[in-house]
């Protein structure tokens, strides 16, 4: 069984052709497309380590079929930066120490984005640390560096250009 | 480049808060973590793993999983390269035994019973599970009742199970006051994020292999014994872990497998672990049962502390949890007696897992001083005062360095503990919720191992350093360049640091949280050789402004040589060495623990945490609502990154005290939350507003950098606090940790 | 995970009849499936996909007030739409408190009906479990049980329903919509799910290639929207299945309850309600006796599947008065920052 499948990944069309349906998202960028930014810590939407942003909104990609996402739009930590100048979200996470391992993190940026463009979707203007630590509770880190995450989101909500 | 922070102290970079060095390449997913290679002809590997926890497996159905379509090979003890060594053979102090395959026996559930290669992830996992294992299982023992309790060798890496001073039953008859308790601490799994895995390449008998590390040497040590090749024959790389919490420490079975299969197929093998895999082969902390007996005089002073530790290993290895350790170094007391007791269960080995010993230890020794404070009708801050250790009380040595006073009042002030009342249950917070406050002792090794490093100075005032350190979150990518740029006098920007890698020299083991003292020392010492034997040309060079100033006598700072007594009278090193004709020096350095310091004095840092709770009165939920944490630990290389440390070490301890268990069914021995779904690690949410203290400390005698370990001591302190914190907002006292809802409610 | 076909419908006619084909599963999100799969606890033949089976992802209010909720809105989507958020408060706090961000982005609304048992030993395909495999016996009687049910189980399944979402429904009166080989028919969510007795294989009504097109929220359930309230006492504060959860709503007759609405979970293979529980309610003056006489209602016959559980039960007591104390205060303006935690800073709800 050869299935023809297209995606925009970060903003470039990828056509790929599984032969397994078996394939989820996250082998797809990973194992198919050589985008290994996005990780994968348990496989089974326990963790948040694959997040990705599908149509514009965080997913585990390790719970999303890829044939079931043919034409999907998908955003990965690879494509935050515009060249040399990190993500608003990249920048506030390496300032405010927001990772040790950096292993979860870039499930944690991803996750950040699609947070901070859900606060604004929502018109939520002031940001509540409560909210934030709630809002990336999906996403574990076993190094333990929530308190620097938490500020992280929270100082890059602030900026214009985070979602 | 990695952006740096504005540094306040010119021609220093120990002791500036710097961002890490790697960030950028993390946050943008350009790390490249093991599982991220994949070269061509890869084969993806799967775990077949045991569905009992005793037995032999009796039958595999090969055809149904080499008929699936992508399966390449099936690697089962029938057909697994022959080892040079039997993976059971033990031939030194950090060797335990793994299961590669070598019969059809199941000593643990999990246990890997065949590998499944295949040419995509999918076919690989299809086909692990095609096998669909038979067994001849045996009933497996579970639990610490599983048998009698017996004293085992050794606990922790070769130490004593019994060790006292006095005598404690004298001790305990002479008390006014008297506490024992019996507490219980829960089976844990290190559960890094990063799943363990290998990408194994054999050419000839040459090993090239990508997987997360904590101790490249004693892993190429170890692969050179199993598969009978000369260590240099084996490149390890490791540049970055996924975390590791001691779970990296040694290799493991797994990543064995993966080379074992690479070798069988010819292709180069990935093999990634599924969480599932991780609960047997890689090690746990074990479980724990300590029972505390404590007196004290009419003044609030101990005359007795015994504390008797029960713990369980694995049927076939030996790592028995030294739980006890920390009641050899925290209060003073003329009659001290610490006991380790064993049993034998049928689950994987267990391993050492982020502060081994101590953090079981704390949980049960800082409840228990709760306890005995209440008793005594004291303050618990009051209290360990009172038992203050101006020495430590096994060995009667004199710390290296002790700042532990100034942790107790930096945290209590910081966090208000003076307004604490003594009773439990008597504050709550405006939205009705029971509040409690409680605090515990922080307290960790100060350790060291053996570590080389290599060290180069150009003439266009540019350096090297090498070394084989592991970053596995802790920063040492960061803080190890720091010493090495401090030590070769040059800034950051201007030293290319190396590491990560078995081709470097060996940087020791990322454990123990000695790796900054260890590796951090041998490049210090690397650093110091290039110096010297750039000044010893200077110094006999006529035409050089040192010329005569004696070895002693000359500093490295700013790129530049100086005299030690007039910072303006010196050179850059380029005219030092463009006069002599070259164009670098180089150097090697070692370091390793001091004998000498080591029997003069005891060596640990130390620290205070103090911990707010909220728990709903009706309901029993639990939230911690505040952590502050004073730490002494030395010279601190870099105070974000150490701070993050802490953090990270508090959350730990609020993991032990609230959350973690690993459950398995005493019927079978298999999990039954051997996943991140039902064994609960804190979420973001559950983290509360953090503050951690870096108390001044100067260490003379500890090692060359004067620094102690951060990485583990934010776990001990902090559980107990918490759990002390519970009780002090309930008047329920949990002597079974973790503390969940169903046991503050009785 | 097995080799299986992959299907994608292209219409519900077309869905249904694929579906009826004996080891075929309906694929939506897939959040749960999916993860059943990797397991090995599922493996069907065929998937037929049908997330893109027009007109299933909307909601819309009808003349007579009723909401309609199509099988395919997202969980994040059901819980942020203005209307839903506004008329059922406490339907968006279960779905809030429910998983995580990420997930709720995914999983469907139907797909939260149909999600199945988080039983330990559902999971552990070397167990026997007459879920999975019907007659070969229950490994949670006499296991580990510290979640298990308390209310309805059976000798041969103990096992408690997971969903969030389900459990205000069931108090609010919702239907459930189903297309099936012989046309669409209504089931009420409280007829939806079955409890064990001799077949916990059969866990809803469905029949093969049944599938759940879309819900129905009543036009009266609208008059529970100033005092609704979902309530979740879980192990951690985000990212748990409830240990107990409780949906509860009032309307207020001046110092009288005008009626109650109240339904648990986590406590049995379906959300739990009891008619009783709610007359004790009607007409009663707001407060904790009537508070307390409604949860005993709604507790009657509850007893531990095993030692760990029996903490449940009175557990599930205090978790329904407080769940009612709170919905007497009054629906927040704004959904808490940790929707349904007891920990929601509900402004000193515990003193009321």
């Amino acid at each position: 069984m050869s299935i023809p499948l297209q995606l925009t990944v970060n903003g470039e069309r990828r056509d790929l052709v599984l032969e397994d349906p078996r394939v989820t998202l996250l082998d797809a960028l990973r194992e198919r497309l050589q985008l290994t930014g996005t990780k994968k810590g348990c496989d089974r939407g326990q963790c948040g380590a694959c997040t990705v942003l599908v149509d514009g909104a965080r997913v585990n990609a390790c719970l999303a079929l890829a044939v079931s996402h043919d034409g999907a739009r998908i955003e990965t930590v690879e494509g935050l930066a515009r060249g040399e100048a990190l993500h608003p979200v990249q920048a506030a996470f390496i300032a405010h120490d927001a990772f040790q391992c950096g292993f979860c993190t870039p499930g944690q940026i991803m996750s950040a984005v699609g947070l901070i463009r859900e606060m604004r979707a929502a018109g939520e203007t002031a940001v509540d640390v409560e909210r934030v630590r709630e809002g990336m509770s999906g996403n574990l880190c076993r190094c333990g560096a929530y308190a620097g995450i938490t500020e992280a989101v929270v100082a890059a909500a602030q900026t214009e250009d985070a979602a | 480049m990695p952006e740096t922070v504005a540094r306040t102290r010119h021609g220093s970079s120990i002791g500036q808060p710097l961002t890490r060095r790697e960030g950028p390449l993390k946050v943008t997913g350009q790390a490249r973590f093991a599982a991220d290679n994949l070269p061509p002809g890869t084969l993806h590997a799967a775990l077949c793993t045991a569905r009992i926890a005793r037995g032999r497996v009796t039958g595999l159905d090969l055809a149904a999983a080499e008929n699936h379509p992508g399966v390449v090979a099936v690697m089962t003890p029938d057909n697994a390269p022959a080892l040079a060594k039997h993976p059971d053979d033990k031939d030194g102090p950090f060797v335990f035994r793994l299961d590669l395959l070598q019969d059809w026996s199941v000593r643990y559930a999990n246990q890997p019973v065949a590998v499944v290669l295949a040419e995509t992830l999918e076919a690989a996992f299809e086909g692990a599970r095609l096998l669909a294992p038979r067994y001849a299982a045996e009933e497996p023992r579970i639990g610490l009742d599983a048998e009698a309790p017996f004293t085992p060798p050794g606990v922790g890496v070769g130490q004593p199970p019994d060790e006292s001073h006095g005598d404690v039953e004298a001790g305990l008859a002479a008390a006014d006051k008297r506490v024992e308790a019996v507490y219980e601490t829960a089976a844990q799994y290190h559960n890094a994020m990063e799943p363990h895995a290998a990408l194994a390449q054999w050419e000839g008998d040459r090993l090239l292999l990508h997987t997360p590390s904590q101790g490249l040497t004693a892993a190429v040590g170890r692969l050179a014994g199993l598969f009978g090749i000369p260590p240099k024959n084996i490149r390890i790389e490791s540049p970055y872990l996924g975390g590791g919490f001691g779970s990296k420490g040694l290799i493991s079975g797994p990543q064995v497998l993966a080379c074992m299969a690479a070798r069988l197929t010819g292709r180069p093998v990935k093999l990634v672990a599924r969480r599932e895999d991780m609960y047997g082969p890689m090690g746990h902390r074990a479980e724990t049962r300590q029972t505390l007996r404590l007196g004290t005089d009419a003044a609030g002073k101990l005359t007795a502390l015994d504390h008797l530790t029960l713990t369980a290993s694995s049927r076939f290895d030996d790592f028995f949890e030294p739980a006890g350790g920390v009641s050899h170094t925290l209060y003073a007391t003329p009659n001290l007696a610490v006991r380790h007791r064993g049993v034998r269960v049928d689950t994987g080995t267990p391993l050492f897992m982020r502060a081994p010993g101590e953090a079981s230890g704390s949980a049960a020794l800082e409840s228990a001083l709760d306890e005995m404070a209440f008793a005594c009708g004291m303050d618990p801050l009051e209290f360990r005062l009172a038992n203050y250790a101006e020495t430590e009380p096994l060995s009667g040595r004199p710390f290296s360095s002790k700042a532990l006073r100034e942790c107790y009042a930096q945290g209590a002030a910081a966090f208000g503990w003076a307004d604490r009342p003594r009773e439990p249950r008597q504050m709550r917070d405006a939205d009705g919720f029971l509040v409690g406050w409680g605090m515990g002792t922080a307290t960790f090794p100060a350790l060291m191992f053996e570590a080389q490093a290599r060290a180069e100075l150009r003439a266009d005032g540019s350096g090297t350093v090498e070394i084989g350190a592991q970053d596995m979150g802790q920063g040492a990518w960061t803080a190890l360049a720091q010493i090495a740029a401090d030590g070769l006098g040059i800034d950051l920007d201007r030293l290319t640091f190396n590491m990560g890698s078995s081709t470097l020299p060996s940087g020791g083991i990322a454990g123990g949280s000695a790796h900054t003292a260890t590796a951090g020392g041998a490049i210090h010492a690397a650093a110091a050789a290039v110096i010297a034997e750039l000044a010893g040309i200077a110094t006999s060079d006529s035409a050089s402004p040192l010329y005569g100033a004696g070895n002693a006598g000359v500093v490295a700072e700013g790129g530049r040589l100086v005299r030690r007594d007039d910072a303006s009278r010196g050179e850059t090193f380029g005219a030092i060495l463009a006069r002599a004709g070259r164009e670098r020096v180089e150097g090697t350095g070692k370091a390793s623990s001091d004998p000498a310091a080591q029997k003069s004095y005891a060596m640990h840092a130390h620290g205070a945490v103090f911990a707010e709770v909220k728990v709903d009165p009706d309901l029993g939920q639990i939230r911690v609502s505040r952590l502050v944490g004073a730490f002494a630990a030395g010279r601190i290389i870099n105070p974000r990154l150490v701070r993050s440390q802490y953090y990270g070490g508090m959350i730990w301890g609020l993991s032990f005290a609230l959350h973690e268990h690993a459950a398995l069914d005493p019927r079978t021995g298999r999990f039954l939350n051997d996943n991140l779904g039902e064994y609960h690690v804190p979420v973001n949410a559950d983290t509360p507003e953090m503050e951690a203290i870096l108390v001044h400390e100067d260490d003379p005698h500890v090692n060359a950098l004067g620094v102690k370990g951060v990485g583990e001591i934010g776990i001990t302190g902090t559980a107990g606090a918490i759990a002390n914190a519970v009780w002090h907002a309930t008047g329920v006292r949990v002597r079974e940790l973790p503390i969940t809802l169903d046991r503050v409610l009785g | 995970m097995n080799l299986f076909e992959y299907i994608r419908a292209g219409s519900v006619a077309e869905a249904v009849a694929a579906g009826a084909l004996p080891g075929t599963a309906y694929l939506a999100a897939g959040t749960n499936l999916l993860d059943l799969m990797k397991g090995g606890v599922a493996a069907p033949a065929r998937l037929v996909d049908i997330t893109r089976l027009p007109g299933l992802d909307g909601i819309a209010v009808a003349a007579d007030g009723a909401t309609h909720i199509g099988a395919l809105v997202r969980n994040s989507a059901l819980a942020s739409h203005p209307h839903i958020a506004k008329t059922y408060p406490m339907v968006a706090e279960a779905l809030l408190a429910g998983a995580s961000a990420q997930l709720r982005n995914a999983a469907t609304t139907a797909g939260n009906l149909m999600q199945r048992t988080r039983c330990p030993y559902f999971y552990d395909t070397a167990s026997p479990c007459n879920k999975r495999r019907p007659g070969s016996g229950c490994q949670a009687v006499g296991g580990a049980t510290r979640l298990h049910a308390v209310l309805g189980h059976s000798p041969h399944c103990i096992a408690v329903h997971a969903s969030d979402l389900c459990v205000p429904l069931a108090a609010l009166g919702a239907v459930v919509e189903i297309a099936g080989a012989g046309g669409t028919r209504t089931v009420p969510l409280g007829e939806f799910h079955r409890l064990p007795e001799d077949h916990p294989e059969r866990e809803t009504v469905l029949e093969p290639g049944d599938l759940v097109t879309g819900l129905i929220l009543p036009a009266e359930a609208a008059a529970f929207a100033g005092h609704g309230r979902y309530l979740k006492v879980r192990d951690r504060t985000s990212y748990a299945f409830a240990t107990v959860s409780a949906a509860a709503a009032l309307t207020l007759d001046g110092d009288r309850i005008g009626a109650g609405r109240l339904a648990l979970g986590g406590v049995a293979a379906k959300p739990w309600r009891v008619a009783e529980a709610e007359a004790v309610l009607a007409g009663a003056a707001p407060g904790a006796d009537a508070f307390g006489r409604a949860a005993d209602a709604l507790l009657a016959g509850a007893a531990p599947s095993g030692p760990a559980n029996a903490f449940k039960i009175e557990l599930a007591r205090r978790t329904v008065v407080r769940a009612l104390t709170l919905a007497q205060a009054g629906t927040p303006a704004r959904m808490p920052a940790l929707p349904a935690s007891p920990f929601a800073r509900s402004a000193g709800a515990l003193h009321a």
